[in-house]
């Protein structure tokens, strides 16, 4: 594989893992449910921990740190030696495998077209659809002030 | 200083039994689930997971349910959970400048790229108390409006444009950033640590020491340059993948204060900041976080530290609820033992004033 390609791939990584970090564990796993499946097993088990949330002081300058998140992550092993790592927000062990698993299938070619088609595709559609529905209502709310000058009249 | 007490064991264990029968309260009476708590106490959850200092919106409504709607129990709750938790490492500095915008206001342009959006608020509403939320209400389904795909910079980049605004202090990129959590508190703190520090801290106490700089002790002179609120992407850099792996979005608000003038015979005067971060929709903390960022700057800007909100000690040493609580609180336990030794000096300080007053009555006769 040229760098090119390895770069490509790992940019389709990244966006499939941020589609599957927003979405619940549930509708991935019902996705995943409808398709055929490689051979795998668990390689890192589930696991809860802490990521430290960093700002920017001023929203753009020196790093600080705002607070912690809860973050679950897990690793898959495909018997066709794939190893595949989720990672997500919260605490949901079965969420951090099922995109694991996902992420697995990614780095593979028998799989690849089939989980971006089967399972991230619908996800993000759906995820585009929520998050249009906010900025309209957010929109909604826009406002335009007047000045009212003040001791005239 | 309290001493352990033996003994107690059944009744310790009987008054918290009653505890958890007050918690569930009148029986008959529907319990509260998890999801109750989170969708329509959502400002209580963001207060529990801004000074709980962990973002888990499950975690924070089970802590608010636990501690019976005792916000600052529910924060203890939360910090003593994430400490049996390990850390994964730190996340890549996200980016307000990114949020998906839910509100956002300016108090110093009325007419800012990419608009005033005021999305939920209790601003403009007349604090009345409405009896059809009594039960059973319906809300309309919120408006919908045309999106704008403008940009939405931030106020405080627009004035930094023209160089009427000092720019936000820049760090090498491998430079240590402080974290109170690893590290006792020590001083003079650097500005990274004061802000963790006031990013967790009690929001009452932040915003009666904002409240007092505009009162005049340590004058800021503060216009709010930018409120926003929203969702923004975090990404952490994974060990295993071998690159910064995206965790999922979560809720910010962040204030940017404008304040009065520093300038010298080399630099021409310039708007000052404050700034203000935390967990959730946390406008007043966020906007008293910013004010007391700001009156904490005082030593570096070269004014005079007179009042408590520009004393970095007094005010970090001061800010965190959990710590607060504990002392106080702490008076409550048995302290029989040091109070046994204050009441023997006592009476032996009342039997000397009792011999010197006879004494003097003595003298006071005899002449």
């Amino acid at each position: 594989m040229t760098k090119t390609e390895q770069d490509n791939r790992r940019a389709q990584r990244k966006a499939a893992m941020a589609v599957l970090a927003q979405s619940e564990a549930a509708e991935i796993s019902a996705r995943l449910s409808a398709m055929a499946l490689p051979d795998h097993k668990t390689l890192r088990e589930p696991e809860n921990g802490l990521v430290m949330v960093r700002g920017r002081i001023g929203g753009d300058g020196a790093p600080f740190n705002v607070g912690e998140a809860t973050v679950s992550r897990a690793a898959v092993l495909l018997s066709t030696g794939q190893v595949g790592f989720g990672y997500t927000l919260g605490h949901d062990h079965e969420k951090a495998r099922l995109i694991a698993l996902c992420d697995a299938m990614a780095q593979t070619d028998t799989f690849a077209d089939a989980v971006e088609a089967e399972v991230i595709a619908p996800l993000r559609t759906a995820m585009a659809a929520r998050r249009s529905q906010e900025a309209a209502e957010t929109a909604a709310t826009r406002v335009d002030f007047y000045t009212m000058v003040r001791g005239e009249g | 200083m309290y001493v352990a007490v033996k003994g107690g064991e059944r009744a310790i264990e009987n008054a918290h039994r009653l505890l958890a029968h007050e918690r569930r309260g009148d029986r008959e009476v529907p319990e509260l689930t998890l999801a109750q708590i989170s969708e329509q106490l959502a400002l209580g959850v963001d207060r529990v997971m801004a000074e709980g200092s962990l973002y888990d919106r499950e975690l924070a409504a089970l802590a608010i349910k636990q501690a019976r709607g005792d916000l600052i129990e529910a924060i203890f709750l939360v910090r003593a959970f994430r400490a049996t938790l390990p850390r994964f490492g730190t996340s890549e500095p996200v980016d307000t400048g990114r949020m998906q915008i839910r509100r956002r206001i300016s108090a110093t342009f009325k007419d800012i790229p990419g608009g005033q959006i005021l999305g939920p608020t209790f601003d403009y509403t007349h604090r009345l108390l409405d009896p059809q939320l009594a039960e059973g209400f319906v809300p309309a389904q919120p408006a919908s409006g045309e999106v704008s795909q403008a940009e939405t910079p931030r106020v405080t980049d627009i004035l930094a444009h023209d160089g009427l605004i000092e720019p936000s202090p820049q760090a090498e990129a491998e430079a240590p950033v402080g974290d109170l959590t690893r590290e006792p508190l020590s001083f003079p703190a650097d500005r990274d640590l004061r802000l963790q520090n006031l990013a967790r801290a009690d929001e009452g106490f932040l915003l009666a020491l904002g409240y007092s700089t505009q009162r005049g002790y340590g004058r800021n002179h503060p216009f709010a340059g930018e409120i926003r609120f929203g969702e923004v992407d975090v990404e952490f850099f994974a060990e295993d993948a071998g690159f910064a792996v995206p965790l999922g979005a979560i809720e910010l608000t962040e204030c940017q204060m404008v304040n009065q003038f520093k300038g010298s015979a080399t630099e021409p005067p310039c708007f000052t900041r404050g700034y203000g971060l935390a967990f959730g929709q946390s406008e007043r903390k966020t906007m008293s976080m910013a004010l007391v960022d700001r009156s904490l700057r005082a030593r570096e800007l070269g004014e005079e530290v007179r009042a408590p909100a520009q004393d970095e000690e007094f005010v970090m040493s001061h800010s965190d609820n959990v710590q607060a609580t504990g002392f106080v609180e702490h008076l409550k336990l048995p302290h029989y033992v040091d109070f046994q030794s204050e009441l023997g000096l006592l009476r032996k300080l009342r039997q000397e004033f009792a011999e010197a007053n006879a004494s003097e009555s003595l003298k006071e006769a005899a002449e």
